[in-house]
């Protein structure tokens, strides 16, 4: 079981049975769907603006331990970031979600996201990582309201 | 005392001669493979199958000693790759159980048949106003030709409902049968739900009324006999590679009569019988429908494929897979959470399934840790998943070399997800 228990961490495996921010928000100053059409996974994204600073965030819907762990992972390291903060946040987590098995990851950098340095071992999941991610930036950015994964 | 897996896969099926699974699994080389050093439970048949050895060597045979491009040589390679290539189409011909090669069309696959029907039948015989009837379980590839076609001819796409075990609902089947039904297009074999539909019945409904009926065979071939001339409808289409034959060949059987009158699907060589740049006159049927080098290996691979699943015997292949659903069903029914998508009376061999604790993705991944190898998603049957009210759900399907002590392998699986994920 040893490497499947290496990308079900812990940390993952609470954040899916008790995902944070798991609500939807009325106030929202912007909500985006992200979607992955090969799997089904569904979530919508809410953020809400005080300025440049995210004063909260928010998901909902489906969809696997990987895709709400990193939802819910996400939700609570950008509570209060500002705007280009988070994305320098997204930056790192993205790198290391894409990079090569054997780099070692920058545990100060990533704090409580290199949990998810093990999906690097399952490119099919990248995506499922990454879903909530990408809805979140289209928000800040101001984009679509609809990300998938399969136009990134 | 407890039998051992090996021991109950040698228990015979209900008075039938067994499948010797045993010597059959030699046949295969990728179930040699190891995956972290355990041989691979390959469970994912209904997106493909794995092949024999007498396949591979066709294949191999073919490049090596048979080579050269179809109808066109006088040469003697061209002759003898001309022999086999038209040998494939009569053994295919014979198999679905029509006594006529030219009602079989090689494609290159059920996806491409589909179409055919759509584009030269399909814009032919539909018109604004017409309506095409399929039903709530198909497969995309038996949904959006038709969709194109009906778009295209201001034409109504109709849908049987189906209830919660996943089998048409038949009174509404008829309801919806009308005059102005053209076309019934339905599959034979659910990919997603299992079921086996009553596809005579169907057939005679349709043609009182009138309309003619496309079956999707993609998931029958390979588990049960089929016989065209008796289920009597105007089209069967089947892929190869999951009746453990070759990827990229497939088979539209059309009755002549329909065939003889359709237009082209494409345009170019064999198709033809003379060019000038006034006017070309189209090959006769099945070769107006094959337009271009054709897949010669495939259809050589296909035939070979067949010689080996007559050999095997289809019968022994449905009773074997018969008891692997049965004893997969029951297995599956003893784990925490687990609930059946598709419970049809009459069934082949597939268990999609959700489990309470975990999404079908993470499912599937534990299961590929232990060499358990399914498929987690939609099975490119959204409304079904809809229909049903998951997002997708984990799919067991079984192939005549799969053994129960692989399905015991998957349960010891599940059990670790519920372990992991409750
Ligand atoms: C029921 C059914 N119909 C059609 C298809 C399409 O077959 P192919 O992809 O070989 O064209 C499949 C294969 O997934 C299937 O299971």
């Amino acid at each position: 079981m040893s490497e499947t228990r290496a990308l079900y961490e812990q940390v993952i495996l609470d954040h899916n049975k008790n995902p944070r921010n798991f609500r939807d928000m009325k106030d929202a100053t912007k909500h985006v769907e992200g979607f992955n059409p090969l799997c089904g996974d569904h979530f919508t994204v809410y953020v809400k603006l005080d300025g440049n600073t995210i004063s909260d965030v928010a998901f909902k819907g489906s969809g696997c331990a990987i895709s709400k762990a990193s939802a819910s992972v996400m939700t609570t390291e950008l509570k209060g970031k500002t705007r280009e903060e988070a994305q320098a946040v997204f930056k790192r987590f993205h790198l290391m979600v894409t990079s090569p098995v054997d780099e070692t990851v920058d545990e100060d950098a990533l704090g409580k996201l290199q949990v998810f340095s093990g999906v690097r071992e399952y490119p099919v999941r990248i995506k499922c990582a990454t879903l909530a991610w990408h809805a979140l930036m289209a928000a800040l950015e101001n984009k679509q309201e609809l990300v998938t994964t399969e136009e990134q | 005392m407890a039998v051992s897996p090996k021991e109950r896969i040698a228990m015979p099926v209900a008075g039938r001669p067994p499948l010797d699974v045993e010597r059959i699994r030699q046949d295969f080389p990728v179930l040699r493979v190891l995956q972290r050093g355990r041989p691979i439970a390959y469970l994912d048949n209904a997106a493909t199958s794995q092949k024999p050895q007498q396949v591979i060597d066709a294949i191999y045979r073919y490049y090596s000693e048979q080579n050269a491009n179809v109808h066109r040589g006088v040469h003697y390679l061209s002759q003898q790759a001309t022999d086999l290539y038209e040998q494939a189409r009569s053994k295919v011909a014979k198999f679905v159980g029509t006594t006529v090669g030219c009602e079989i069309v090689f494609t290159r696959g059920t996806t491409e048949s589909i179409n055919l029907v759509a584009h030269s039948y399909g814009r032919q015989h539909v018109k604004s106003g017409d309506e095409i009837l399929i039903s709530h379980m198909e497969h995309h590839s038996n949904i959006v030709p038709w969709q194109m076609l009906c778009e295209q001819t201001g034409a109504h796409l109709k849908v049987i409902p189906i209830n919660d075990d996943g089998e048409l609902l038949l009174d509404e089947f008829e309801k919806l049968l009308t005059p102005r039904t053209k076309i019934v297009s339905i599959v034979h074999v659910s990919n997603a739900l299992g079921t086996i539909n009553p596809v005579k019945y169907i057939v005679d409904k349709a043609h009182a009324a009138g309309a003619v009926v496309v079956v999707d065979g993609a998931q029958a071939t390979p588990h049960l006999p089929v016989t065209v001339k008796e289920l009597g409808c105007d089209f069967y289409a089947l892929s190869g590679h999951k009746m453990y034959g070759p990827t990229g060949i497939g088979v539209l059987y059309g009755r002549a009569e329909l065939l003889e009158r359709m237009q082209p699907f494409q345009g170019g060589g064999d198709m033809i019988l003379s060019v000038t740049f006034e006017k070309t006159t189209y090959n006769h049927h099945p070769f107006r429908f094959e337009a271009g080098t054709p897949h010669i290996e495939g259809a050589i691979g296909l035939g070979a494929a067949i010689d080996y699943l007559h050999a095997v015997g289809i019968e022994k292949i449905a009773a074997h897979e018969h008891d692997l659903l049965e004893y997969g069903t029951q297995r599956l029914l003893e784990v925490d959470g687990l609930r059946l998508i598709g419970t049809a009376r009459v069934k082949a061999g597939v268990l999609g399934f959700t489990l309470a604790s975990a999404h079908p993705h993470d499912v599937g991944q534990i299961l590929d840790d232990q060499g358990v190898a399914v498929r987690a998603g939609h099975h490119c049957a959204q409304p079904v998943m809809q229909r049903f009210g998951v997002p997708a759900t984990t799919r067991a399907s079984f192939g005549m070399y799969n053994t129960r002590e692989e399905i015991d392998r998957m349960v010891d699986g599940l059990h670790e997800v519920n372990r992991i994920f409750g």
